[in-house]
């Protein structure tokens, strides 16, 4: 597969559920799915800030709210495909995971890392946000009138 | 005159090594993970990351454990990491309108769509000491409902379609950043904000409570109010298109102001706004009604001279780094100083003994 | 984006950065020495000594004009992966880069306030060649008089009367640079 047939949408996907993942869960499911390839660095992995925006009102006009730790890595497979990794948080061996995992999702193992690693990351978040979301459903208000004085 | 003075450096280890020893405490007492504060000192870690201006609750832990507890000198410590961050960028504008929320209520409207949901509140507990923690228990577990997939509109939405609300208009301009310039005033909305959001949340608060009791009073509902997480988007050059870069949990509130309208504008509700990092609930609203009220002038209001209306008095006086550190130094040595004034002292008393003299022969 | 954009950089950032930045400071501090620098490799026309100029000064938060010549697809690709810098026109920039025509009207950049005269643009001038002769420098940092072979001299004495105001300069060819800050007083031989 080359490279520009990949969807940017898929990728939009893979690359944001990467940078969410926790390290330790996916360091466990690529071990497990294939051996590291070898790869030549394009840009070390380096930690820094991105300054997080809101927007006045919610909708409006944007503004620096405080900055985000991030750490991103780039890298080339010796098949050629370029890997790039965008994580939050301070681990460099995440960031370092993410874009192997970009750039072999671009290759000939993209089928085994979608169902050995993308697949059980998506599920596993899914699945704590429909969590979280079923507690706060918990307490969410039901009104009812006891008296309703005369009109 | 100045006089270098050199010394005190084996004081200096010794109390640096006692404060290692004291900031332990007991080694009978098995020592804090900094998981163990991030996840059950979860709001001081909030607060941490939202004055520290810096999204990172592992940082704000380790902050924590070791400033002892004492949140402005953790605070202090994640403002001195984070200048030592290249930063990489800057994110899109969050979408606070799609953030799935662990809380969501509103004063204004009882049947609000998406409902009133409280999420894990204090407000309904009834401030009694609940000695049961003081032992260790079973991790509790909280009961489960089935969740809507309904949208949860923003209470704004339903007054701006009649009208009845000042419109926030949109634009993308590049914000000024308050930690890469100078503030100078005028600072323009986008500032304030930046400055709020990142204030001494006892400041902020108390400025907020000085508006209710009448100091240039706003009349604010909490038209909403919501916590939760979004996810943070950025463009990466590189690639040509916007990824998510990870998520954060932020406070939203929108107040909804009383306004009898002015020369320039209609009677109409108009806006306080706060947004603030982590579960921060009492600092967003607070930031809210600040920011309402530092708005007089573009609303065409009344200066009445309160201090939350004075924007220098809010904005350069906000920040407790820079208070703390202008405060704690005036007890380091300032033995020069005061010689000098000493000698002041005693000099213009002389004078006056003399004068005095001089008066009665 | 082409391939060659993503190489080209550092590949030990730190110690390159911090050697290429000591060569900044002395060409800066010493206008019109020359400064010998390595380690970038940057698309055509882009000389070794801007391209690094470029990955030491510059970085997200750095507005960049490109001037033509050197705006090529090329270059704001390999700038895009290895610098960040945002790219703007000649009076929103930080820094410029191009070679001396190209980057005129050499009054479009932006010179400074009275309050601020840091916030001013440097630009980074490509040269065919780069030599110690020619135009007689004198001024804060020279001992008694240096040389260098700049385009011309009238426009660095109108900069230079401007003072505090004004930009700055680096000259580049090759790996070679120097430097001409608004301070330095020029004389054509």
């Amino acid at each position: 597969m080359n490279v520009t047939e990949v969807g940017t949408e898929a990728r939009q996907r893979w690359m944001g559920l990467l940078a969410r993942a926790p390290a330790a869960r996916l360091a466990e499911l690529f071990e497990a799915a294939v051996a590291a390839p070898a790869h030549a660095w394009l840009r070390m992995p380096e930690t820094g800030g991105v300054m997080v925006r809101g927007r006045a009102g919610g909708t409006g006009a944007p503004f620096n709210m405080g900055e985000m730790t991030v750490t991103r890595c780039a890298l080339r497979l010796e098949t050629g495909e370029v890997g790039h990794g965008y994580v939050q948080g301070r681990d460099k061996t995440h960031a370092e995971r993410a874009a192997l995992v970009d750039a072999l999702m671009q290759g000939p193992k993209a089928e085994t890392l979608r169902e050995a690693v993308i697949a059980p990351l998506a599920e596993a978040e899914a699945a704590s946000r429909r969590e979280r979301a079923a507690k706060a459903a918990a307490t969410k208000v039901e009104f009812f009138t006891m008296v309703r004085g005369e009109d | 005159m100045y006089v270098a003075v050199k010394g005190g450096e084996r004081a200096i280890d010794a109390a640096h090594d006692w404060l290692a020893e004291e900031r332990r405490g007991d080694p009978e007492v098995p020592e804090l993970s900094l998981a163990q504060i991030r996840e059950q000192m979860s709001l001081a870690v909030n607060r941490v990351m939202a004055e520290g201006s810096l999204y990172d609750p592992e940082l704000a832990a380790l902050a924590i454990k070791q400033a002892r507890g004492d949140l402005i000198e953790a605070i202090f410590l994640i403002r001195a990491y984070r200048t030592t961050l290249p930063r990489i960028g800057h994110s899109r504008a969050v979408d606070t309108g799609a953030m799935r929320c662990d809380r969501r209520v509103s004063a204004t409207f009882k049947d609000a769509p998406g409902g009133q949901v409280l999420g894990p509140t204090f407000d309904y507990t009834h401030r009694l000491l609940d000695f049961k923690l003081a032992a260790e228990g079973a991790a509790p577990v909280a009961r489960q409902a089935e969740p809507t997939e309904a949208p949860t509109p923003r209470i704004t939405e339903f007054l701006n379609r009649d009208g009845l609300i000042q419109d926030e208009a949109h634009s993308d301009e590049t914000p000024a950043d308050m930690t890469r310039q100078p503030m100078e005033y005028p600072a323009d909305r986008a500032l304030r904000l930046q400055a709020l959001t990142r204030g001494d949340e006892g400041f902020v608060l108390g400025m907020a409570y000085s508006t209710q009791r009448g100091y240039g009073r706003n009349h604010p509902f909490v038209g909403e109010l919501r916590i939760g997480a979004v996810e943070v988007e950025m463009e990466i050059s590189e690639l040509g298109f916007d990824i998510c870069i990870g998520e954060v949990t932020l406070t939203e509130c929108e107040t909804v102001n009383q306004f009898m309208g002015s020369k320039t504008e209609p009677a109409q509700f108009t806006r306080g706004y706060g947004l603030v990092f982590g579960q921060t609930e009492r600092k967003a609203i607070s930031m809210a009604l600040v920011d309402r009220a530092l708005r007089w002038e573009e609303l065409g209001e009344e200066n009445v001279g309160a201090p939350a209306q004075d924007e220098e008095f809010v904005l350069a006086h906000s920040d407790n780094i820079q208070a703390t550190g202008f405060l704690e130094h005036i007890k380091l040595p300032h033995y020069v100083d005061f010689q000098s004034e000493l000698e002041l002292v005693r000099k213009m008393r002389r004078e006056a003994e003399g004068s005095m003299k001089e008066a009665a022969e | 984006m082409r391939d060659d954009a993503l190489s080209g950089g550092f590949t030990d950032a730190p110690v390159e950065a911090a050697r290429a930045f000591r060569a900044a400071l002395e060409a800066m501090a010493c206008p019109g020495s020359l400064h010998e620098v390595a380690g970038a490799e940057a698309p055509a026309p882009l000389s070794t000594a801007a391209a690094v100029l470029l990955l030491t000064l510059c970085d997200g938060e750095t507005p960049l004009y490109l001037a033509p010549g050197h705006d090529t697809q090329g270059v704001r690709d390999w700038i895009a992966f290895q610098v960040g810098a945002p790219m703007v026109g000649p009076s929103e920039a930080m820094f410029a880069l191009g070679r001396w025509d190209a980057l005129a009207p050499h009054d479009a950049y932006a010179i400074g306030t009275a309050e601020y005269p840091d916030r001013s643009v440097t630009l980074i001038v490509e040269m065919e060649e780069l030599r110690a002769e020619g135009v007689r420098l004198t001024g804060p940092g020279i001992e008694t008089e240096a040389h260098l072979s700049l385009p011309e001299t009238a426009a660095f004495q109108r900069n230079a009367g401007r003072f505090p105001l004004g930009w700055d300069c680096y000259f580049t060819c090759e790996g070679r640079l120097a430097a001409l800050p608004r301070t330095t007083r020029t004389e054509a031989l």
